[in-house]
């Protein structure tokens, strides 16, 4: 097993994990300001994959460029699952709010299997064969596209969180509830505008990784469990944390499933998650 | 009180004579329901009672299951020296992660998470151990269906109907002891306010390890249960998540923290699940998933309507 094998390996796992990131980044973002953890955030990671896959097949669009598109609907979905079905719940215990996402998760990916039944699917446009050569380091161009879109988006919603008057209402109220409202903001819509944007990071990393991946149906909650790992590691709420925590859990399922065995490979993920939260609690980025 | 004595007396005559007028179906339904009361109970004592919300309660089934199971598997002992290998296994492994948890502070979400991961992490190490059968499962040796052997705890399945009845009956009568003992107490100051209870002088460390410690070894005996009713074990299957969330939907149905919550939940949902099953069969709708999603429609309506589960509303309205 030479060096450029696992050079290779470390690059792609480097670009998946780009991915993951900015599935995990919806989580953490919904987390951080709303403090409801989604864990429906997996099944509506394959539901905008299954659009991609869709979109694909009857029109032949690539998936980056229908990202926008389904980006835009995930927005309204998640404006509107926040407005009618989370709100009501912010103030409940944690178990009442857990069911609740997990009565959505549950429909949802029996939906998918419903209307798309269990068969993988996925599609093929003609980069995804191509690669890049560096020295002795090959890159899949898909791959490399896929985490440059997680990346602008990323960068994207960093920037409107840092500089958008917005996107600083948003802090005012993750940072407090009752200063926020007492300074007249409409607290409830931000949260909204929050999960719209938590899902619109899921659209894009949903369209971008179906480039990476065939989808399944049970692939959702097996990204549910993902997202939480990179969040955990990366620290809850912390918006580089996940894209870090994202990287890592990319790399470390690349490495594993090279020297260890592929079926091993989320082992690794979650003992580095017991390890993170036995020992640094608020994530490598997090604050606590 | 009395009216409701009186109605858990009519209720348990009426699950003792059960067999009695049952076909082979319903007393298998009524043994999943119960089952599930079961399990849900012993999930109660930690989060119902003492406020820790466990996302992986899979984890002390699997183990239970995989322990006794094994016992029998290699050695022909069975279950009931089994048992308690399992629980005291069980039991470490609760106490393990109840003082690593709380000796660092986790809590809440964190803590939920952290359930979560040792029953996936044990669920992807059972799919290498091949001593117990690895990703192909562990069968034990099927039983002789009309003999009583209850030694090794096979026979008809009467007898596990019996079983989890006395197992059901047990562990509600051992909750009601508890939440009027000075644990119970300390659990629910725990549960409503964990600074408040230790500005009390409560050693809310000690008592959340022992709700801990009791709810594994509780749900170690369903595990043991499980393994020997079904005779089939695959890591997959025990210890998935979806398995955690299945044990803990009844008491969140039934209501969270109360006694009977659990049992009605397991009802509810058992009932739901088979009557569902029969309507969308009787009307052709036989797609895959389809039950999942009405199941999942249900369970958004109960959570969404009913906040505090079934039982508290039951309970108000029948004045018990």
């Amino acid at each position: 097993m030479g060096f450029d094998l696992v050079a290779n390996v470390v690059v792609a796992g480097v670009l998946t994990g780009l991915v993951y990131g900015l599935m995990a980044l919806g989580l953490s973002v919904i987390f951080g300001v709303v403090r409801v953890v989604n864990f429906a955030h997996g099944e509506m990671m394959t539901v905008a994959m299954y659009a991609a896959t869709v979109l694909f097949a009857m029109l032949g669009l690539d998936p980056f460029v229908v990202a926008l598109p389904v980006a835009a609907a995930f927005f309204v979905f998640g404006y509107l699952l926040q407005t009618a079905l989370i709100n009501p719940f912010i103030t409940r215990p944690e178990h009442s709010q857990f069911m609740l996402l997990v009565a959505v998760a549950i429909v949802m990916v029996n939906a998918l299997l419903m209307v798309f039944g269990p068969d993988a699917r996925n599609v093929q446009v003609d980069y995804q064969l191509d690669s890049f050569e560096i020295g002795k380091i090959l890159i899949d161009k898909a791959r490399l596209f896929a985490a440059g879109a997680a990346v602008l988006t990323a960068t994207g919603l960093f920037l409107f969180f840092r500089y958008s008057l917005t996107g600083k209402a948003i802090r005012a109220c993750a940072d407090n509830y009752l200063g926020a409202k007492v300074v007249g903001l409409n607290v409830k819509k931000y949260y909204a505008l929050t999960f719209g944007l938590g899902c619109v990071c899921v659209a894009i990393a949903g369209c971008a990784q179906v480039l990476l991946v065939d989808v399944t149906p049970p692939l959702g909650p097996y990204y549910t469990l993902l997202a939480f790992v990179i969040v955990i590691v990366g620290g809850l709420g912390s918006m580089g944390g996940a894209l870090l925590g994202g990287v890592l859990i990319g790399v470390s399922e690349a490495l594993a499933g090279l020297f260890i065995a592929p079926s091993a490979k989320s082992m690794f993920s979650f003992g580095l998650l017991i390890v993170v939260l036995l020992f640094r609690p608020q994530g490598l980025l997090g604050k606590r | 009180m009395t009216k409701a004595s009186a109605a858990l007396a009519v209720l348990a005559a009426f699950l003792i004579a059960l067999p009695a007028f049952a076909d082979n179906y319903l007393l298998s339904v009524a043994t999943l329901i119960l089952y599930f009361a079961y399990t849900g109970q012993a999930w109660n004592v930690m989060m119902g009672f003492a406020g820790q919300l466990s996302l992986g309660h899979a984890l002390y089934v699997g183990i239970g299951g995989y322990v006794a199971g094994g016992i029998f598997y290699h050695w022909g002992i069975g279950p009931w020296a089994g048992l308690w290998v399992a629980m005291a296994l069980c039991v470490a492994l609760g106490v393990t992660i109840g003082f690593l948890a709380f000796r660092f502070g986790i809590s809440g979400v964190y803590f939920a998470l952290l359930t979560i991961a040792f029953a996936e992490f044990t669920r992807i190490g059972f799919d290498h151990l091949d001593w117990l059968g690895g990703p192909g499962g562990l069968f034990l040796k099927v039983a002789q269906r009309d003999t009583w052997d209850v030694a090794n705890f096979r026979g008809p399945p009467l007898m596990y109907y019996y079983t989890i009845l006395f197992l059901t009956a047990a562990a509600l009568a051992f909750c009601a002891v508890l939440l009027r003992s000075k644990a119970g107490y300390y659990w629910q100051a725990i549960r409503e306010n964990e600074e408040a209870a230790q500005a009390l002088g409560i050693n809310t460390f000690r008592w959340k390890m022992l709700a801990v410690a009791l709810s594994a070894a509780m749900t170690s005996v369903s595990g043991v249960f499980y393994a020997f009713y079904y005779n089939n074990l695959f890591p997959e299957q025990v210890f998935n998540i979806g398995r955690s969330i299945e044990i803990i939907l009844g008491p969140v149905i039934g209501g969270v923290g109360t006694l009977f919550g659990p049992i009605l939940g397991a009802v509810v949902l058992t009932v739901l699940s088979d009557s569902l099953t029969e309507l969308l069969a009787a009307i052709g709708w036989e797609i895959p998933g389809i039950k999942q999603v009405f199941y999942g429609v249900v369970l958004l309506a109960v959570v969404a309507f009913l906040p505090n589960g079934i039982w508290p509303a039951v309970a108000k309205r029948l004045r018990l």
